[in-house]
């Protein structure tokens, strides 16, 4: 069995920490002594993320029922949080596991240390730290598959919001890492944290769907993924073209549940893309729809 | 820093115990503590090992291919055979490029730097896995059938993954995949052009759809499937080729043969090759812009017909017979320029063509264009370019590799198989994809399409150029390697561990 790895990207300023799964790319501005104390910190917390969630690992994929599960690991404890406002929903803490790891690795990396800014970058699930009077500027790939920058977003320090994720239906086996409910190209939230991001992601990428379309092929998780926490249930395996109408529909029902998601707090926006159309919620992501209209 | 210390935390013995039982065929990953139990056929949850006939291994094996050593003429067989553990020698082993792995960027030292002994020289082949956004395919399908006009785009699944680019002698060319569709496009045109690449460069068959043309299935090596007819031939030479090839054998038993084809339809009387014969002019006169006595350009509209023109009567493209000049009983052959289409006239009293039995010697000038007419074939050449960063994964001073290939002194192949290089800067090169192993090439999400790439030189060479030479690594070590396979070396193609030759100016 292979550890994790840690090693300076060529640029010298970002450091790559892989282990198994999980892919990590951190970067930290600020003093040359305080960046290397970050960045020993954040090697020296992801050493365990792994092993640690491994060992609750039957645990994390059980479905949020009404008892909140207890779990000892602390990037479990960030899952179980981040997902327990979605319980309503069909939900595992897995579905927030790699924005928890980011925060985890994150909050570990910046304790006793200085920084304008920082970022911890999970494979898309981005948990961010701006000083008061700093900005970063968050450049918003709607189409993961695709990278052009459509939009950014300046995120400030009042702002509430440190974490950004994307969730869409590449599939696992058709060059995603995961399986979605929904019929989403992508969704991308800000919340507080990556976490919450990275959870409420997956909940409204699942809402943006239409049960029973004929366009839509879909297979039990189990027959890609006998571990999946998603068992039985139908994946969506494939999309075919669909007209205005089936987007627009498919859309309204995602933004429905993203308005509710923000009303109650748990996030500050998302953006929903399908099949080259767009919606916005929240009000700077509104703002970064009215950039991609002009674009 | 490196490498932080080894997991701690590892799950208990009697997890991993059960965990490993095998349930049916799924094999369980002890790669890392995830433990992923992978179906066949699958991948774990790092897409970085699988299931393989439920044997875990890490996806890719790369591949070390063997020269196969000739016996009374024959290949020696050793597929399938079961590998004796015993060190290569190094004159007849050659460790490829697949499934050698690579991170992009490349900002550790290729995968496998293998040095061997060949005729006394110490060489070096550097071992890597380029991933290309900048790639694409040329696609050579042999055909005069029409298939598209230029520079119209060819679809798959509704998505532009290429477009048909300027024609050759006897074959319409396609230029596919390429960075504007992998990532320049929508997410949805990049996968499949990605699939589409993918698919062709592995030597499989893929449907492509042109604008305003046909549908065609193209697969490496194989015939061209046209509108869903099979293509069988070449065409033997432009129509005015065939004339002068054949004019001899014709006659005497004809007055007259016209040649149909798509770029110069050919006119025996009126043709240099029939003067020549001193053969009485014919009076009939074809449509089209005349180029040079007997040759006329565009007789007809491309198409899937004679001689890759919309022809299907061929009749159609006889503008008049002068009846000053003609004369009944004439006797007209029409016939495309791969024989696949012929049709034996004689005129009667009022100078019409009427449709007659061929004659024997006639039939067998028509066979003899299709014998002489080569087998259609498609085929499929990957083209790269090793750009900037995969170099330093060869050496830490990347532009010195590019100056070594340019001198000579490197040989870059790809999966084994010889490479072309263009000229100018960079190293840019192109593989015929039939040339190297089953398989040779994956692709990652980006998309983006993983390919192999070896470069071979001497150790000193290697040395001079800045090579990593703390990571060579003699060719016995990596035969050790778990994932290693062997393949049978293809006696066609050039044993690429032969030396390079030192250049003189060096």
């Amino acid at each position: 069995m292979s550890g994790a790895q840690a090693t300076m990207l060529p640029d010298g300023r970002r450091l790559h920490l892989q282990h198994g799964p999980i892919d990590l790319i951190v970067e930290a501005f600020g003093s040359p002594g305080d960046i290397r104390t970050c960045y020993a910190q954040a090697v020296d917390a992801f050493g365990d993320v792994l092993p640690q969630l491994a060992a609750e690992l039957p645990l994390l994929r059980t479905p949020l029922g009404d008892a909140e599960p207890h779990f000892r690991g602390p990037v479990a404890k960030r899952m179980v949080r981040a997902c327990w406002p979605h319980r309503g929903d069909f939900i595992t803490p897995m579905a927030a596991v790699a924005g928890a790891v980011a925060d985890h690795v994150l909050s570990r990396m910046l304790r006793g240390v200085w920084l304008a800014r920082a970022y911890v970058n999970d494979g898309g699930d981005i948990a961010f730290h701006v000083a008061p009077g700093e900005n970063l500027t968050c450049g918003v790939v709607a189409d993961v598959a695709d990278p052009n920058v459509d939009g950014t977003i300046a995120l400030t320090a009042d702002m509430p919001v440190r974490g950004i994720a994307t969730s869409g239906r590449a599939c696992k086996g058709s060059g995603g890492r995961s399986f979605s409910l929904g019929i989403a190209d992508a969704v991308t939230v800000l919340a507080s944290d990556a976490a919450a991001a990275d959870a409420a992601a997956t909940i409204i990428a699942n809402a943006v769907d239409l049960p029973g379309h004929e366009a839509v092929r879909r297979v039990p998780a189990w027959d890609i993924d006998p571990d999946s926490d998603l068992g039985g249930r139908l994946v969506t395996l494939e999309v075919a073209a669909l007209d205005r109408a089936a987007i627009s529909c498919a859309l309204r029902s995602g933004v429905a549940k993203a308005e509710a998601l923000r009303h109650a707090g748990h996030i500050h926006g998302a953006v929903l893309v399908l099949q080259r159309r767009y919606a916005a919620v929240g009000p700077s992501v509104a703002r970064l729809a009215a950039q991609r209209k002009a674009a | 820093m490196t490498e932080t210390k080894a997991s701690t935390d590892m799950p208990s013995e009697d997890a991993l115990a059960e965990a490993k039982a095998k349930v049916g065929d799924i094999v369980t990953c002890d790669a890392c503590p995830v433990l992923c139990r992978i179906r066949p056929g699958k991948t774990g949850a790092c897409d970085r090992y699988g299931n393989v006939e439920g044997r875990l291994v890490r996806m890719d094996p790369f591949v070390v291919t063997q020269r196969a050593i000739a016996q009374d003429g024959k290949m020696v067989p050793f597929l399938g055979q079961k590998w004796d553990g015993s060190p290569l020698s190094g004159a007849t082993t050659f460790v490829t490029g697949i499934g050698a792995g690579t991170t992009y960027p490349d900002y550790k030292p290729a995968p496998f730097i293998v040095s061997s002994e060949i005729d006394g020289v110490d060489m070096v082949t550097v071992v890597t896995e380029g991933i290309f956004s900048y790639c694409g395919l040329k696609v050579k399908i042999d055909t005069d059938r029409y298939i598209g006009p230029e520079q119209a785009a060819v679809r798959v699944k509704g998505e532009q993954v290429g477009h048909v680019t300027t024609a050759e002698y006897g074959s319409q060319m396609l230029a596919l995949g390429g960075v504007r569709h992998l990532t320049g496009g929508s997410k949805k045109e990049g996968t499949v052009t990605c699939e589409t690449m993918l698919t062709l460069c592995n030597k499989g068959a893929v449907e492509l759809t042109i604008d305003g043309g046909a549908t065609v299935v193209v697969q490496g090596g194989r015939p061209p499937i046209i509108n869903g007819a099979q293509e069988e031939r070449m065409r033997v030479g432009c129509g005015s080729a065939t004339i002068g090839m054949f004019a001899r054998q014709w006659f005497g038993h004809a007055d007259e043969v016209i040649v149909v084809d798509d770029h110069i339809t050919g006119v025996l009387t009126e043709h240099q090759a029939g003067r020549f014969l001193d053969m009485r002019p014919a009076g009939i006169r074809v449509r089209g812009r005349k180029s040079t006595p007997g040759r006329y350009f565009q007789v007809a509209n491309p198409g899937t017909g004679w001689g890759g023109t919309d022809i299907t009567e061929p009749l159609g493209i006889i503008e008049r017979i002068d009846p000053k000049t003609a004369w009944p009983g004439l006797r007209l052959l029409m016939v495309s320029t791969t024989g696949e289409h012929a049709a034996w006239y004689v005129l009667d009293e009022n100078l019409v063509p009427r449709p007659a039995e061929m004659p024997a010697p006639i039939a067998k000038v028509v066979e003899r264009i299709g014998e002489n007419c080569e087998p259609a074939l498609c085929s499929v050449l990957f083209m790269a370019g090793a750009g900037g960063s995969l170099r330093a994964g060869v050496t830490e001073n990347p532009v010195k590799l590019t100056r070594s290939v340019r001198a000579a002194l490197t040989r870059v192949t790809s999966g084994g198989a010889a490479v072309y290089v263009w000229p100018g800067g960079g190293i840019t090169y192109m593989v015929d994809v039939t040339a190297m192993p089953d398989g040779s090439f994956g692709y990652v999400p980006t998309p983006a399409i993983v390919g192999p790439l070896e470069f071979t030189l001497r150790l000193d060479d290697y040395e001079s150029l800045g090579g990593h030479m703390d990571h060579v690594r003699p060719l016995a070590q990596v035969a050790q390697e778990q994932r290693l396979k062997l393949m049978q070396w293809s006696s066609d193609a050039p044993w690429p561990l032969t030396p390079p030759a030192r250049s003189a100016a060096e």
